[in-house]
């Protein structure tokens, strides 16, 4: 399993058997608050590097989960479903959102390294 | 943060960051939209046991003088001249269409009426009141006075403990008390269908008495519970669910309008409501029950067969309800509960079903003296 790489817009992808696992930052599921609803993409459905892919919706507002790397959805989290406050309780594990098959998987190593990440979130954003 | 640094503070700001309040921007004032345990559990804590919002960025303002009722009457189509000392009754502050510039809260003082208005409206509201006052009547806005609402079944309990002669009051009732030693008005009454109170305090004793209601088992809770809760309970959100556009037919709010205003038929915008209670409004404010998990936002279209038919104007996750729920405005046709809907959701149609409101049951303070009594 690769290093844990982190979008701008709060998203982390790791790379798992040439698969881009995706979910969304403790720092980002803290900010949303309880999580109640996830809808998320059909599988086999190509994406664009910040595409919006997925939502997420809180009790008080919905937000869009955007793709970190191009490719095509391979897989959703099902348990999502049936059990969305699971992104609150391990959003860096059991509570990813999809997978992406990756069009290059180089392509996650451009997104910020953990501490680049802290720094971006502890600057407000 | 920079966009929090124009905004006003109520009293409490100080007490809402240490206990973790996360601020927004709401109405000009920085509010804790939720503490440390987030909405959901703020939400429950309401229902099972008692909950403290701070609510000072509301309006609060005294009508003095000889005929205040009946200038207040004016601008309104409650009955204020009938409202006894010591009780409280819910208004709309109605425009000359027939529209809605505020709802508001208005209570006798016995020698003065006292009125708890928006946030976001207090300003529009005290220019629209004050242009209709004869001379003799002032309105005077307090914005040294802090509001705060107990609300939930252990609200009676919670405040009993610390003041005189609440645990008598019936709902909708009024009384000058002290509170944790600080001269109060309180009302028993809220924005969250449960029994509570609302506790009108100078500033200066905000924080005693907000310190002395949590020492005592009160949860802090935030606007987003609020929010949601008063969802659950039924009840608009002005520049949501209602405002200048809507008629109070058009928002299920007709109980607001006095039997004898009916009659008289003198109160702004009496022209439209008479029309849509002789002939029915076009569109109706109704509660909304999407199926599944979904949560349906404000400005969701609501479609059948593919013609729109309204739109949500309220929508989100109910905690106690565990599921979605919505409030809107529906064709006449489409608004009776149980007619079928479909809500469009990014692109997606959402079945839904037009409800009954209160979604979670009242359960305001009912002494048998005033069972079945008009609010």
């Amino acid at each position: 399993m690769s290093q844990t790489r982190f979008a701008e817009s709060h998203e982390w992808v790791r790379l798992d058997d040439g698969l881009a696992v995706v979910g969304i930052s403790t720092h980002a599921q803290d900010a949303l608050g309880d999580v109640v609803f996830v809808d998320l993409p059909e599988p086999g459905r190509e994406v664009e590097a910040g595409e919006a892919v997925a939502v997420v919706e809180s009790v008080k507002a919905a937000s869009d989960i955007y793709a970190p790397v191009a490719g095509t959805i391979a897989a959703v989290n099902a348990a999502l479903v049936d059990d969305p406050a699971l992104v609150n309780r391990d959003p860096m594990g059991e509570g990813w959102f999809f997978t992406i098959n990756p069009r290059d998987a180089a392509d996650a190593d451009k997104l910020m390294d953990a501490d680049a990440y802290a720094k971006h979130a502890e600057a407000g954003n | 943060m920079a966009e929090t640094e124009s905004l006003l503070e109520t009293p409490l700001a100080g007490l809402h960051r240490e206990l973790g309040g996360r601020m927004v921007g709401f109405a000009g004032y920085a509010m804790p939209v939720q503490y440390t345990t987030g909405i959901m559990a703020e939400h429950l804590a309401c229902r099972s046991s008692a909950a403290l919002f701070d609510v000072s960025h509301m309006g609060q303002a005294e009508l003095r003088g000889e005929g205040a009722a009946a200038a207040l009457e004016r601008v309104t189509p409650a009955e204020i001249g009938a409202l006894r000392s010591g009780r409280q009754r819910y208004a709309l502050l109605m425009n000359e269409f027939g529209g809605i510039v505020d709802d508001f809260m208005v209570a006798n003082l016995g020698d003065r009426l006292f009125l708890v208005l928006n946030a976001s409206r207090k300003a529009v509201d005290l220019e629209a009141i004050g242009a209709a006052l004869p001379a003799g009547v002032a309105l005077v806005p307090r914005p040294d006075r802090a509001l705060l609402a107990l609300q939930g079944p252990g609200a009676e309990a919670i405040l009993a403990g610390l003041a005189e002669g609440v645990a008598a009051m019936p709902f909708m009732g009024v009384l000058e008390t002290a509170v944790a030693g600080i001269p109060a008005l309180v009302t028993r009454s809220g924005y969250t269908g449960e029994d509570g109170f609302e506790i009108g305090i100078p500033a200066e004793g905000a924080e005693a008495v907000a310190r002395a209601l949590l020492a005592a088992g009160a949860a802090p809770a935030g606007l987003g519970a609020r929010d949601s809760l008063r969802l659950e309970a039924g009840l608009p959100l002005y520049g949501q669910d209602i405002d200048e556009t809507t008629s109070p037919v058009e928002a299920a709010l007709t109980f607001s309008i006095g039997k004898r205003r009916r009659l008289a038929w003198d109160f702004p915008g009496a022209e439209r409501v008479r029309e849509e209670l002789d002939s029915g409004p076009k569109r109706l404010r109704v509660g909304i029950l999407p199926e599944g998990r979904q949560p349906a936002r404000a400005h969701t279209p609501i479609a059948q067969a593919g013609v729109t038919v309204g739109e949500v104007t309220s929508g989100g996750f109910g905690p106690s309800i565990g599921a979605p729920v919505a409030m809107g405005y529906a064709a006449r046709d489409a608004a009776q509960d149980g007619t079928a809907l479909d809500l469009m959701v990014r692109g997606r149609a959402i079945p839904a079903r037009v409800a009954p409101t209160p979604f979670v049951p009242h359960r305001y303070k009912r002494t048998p003296i005033l069972q079945g009594a008009a609010l």
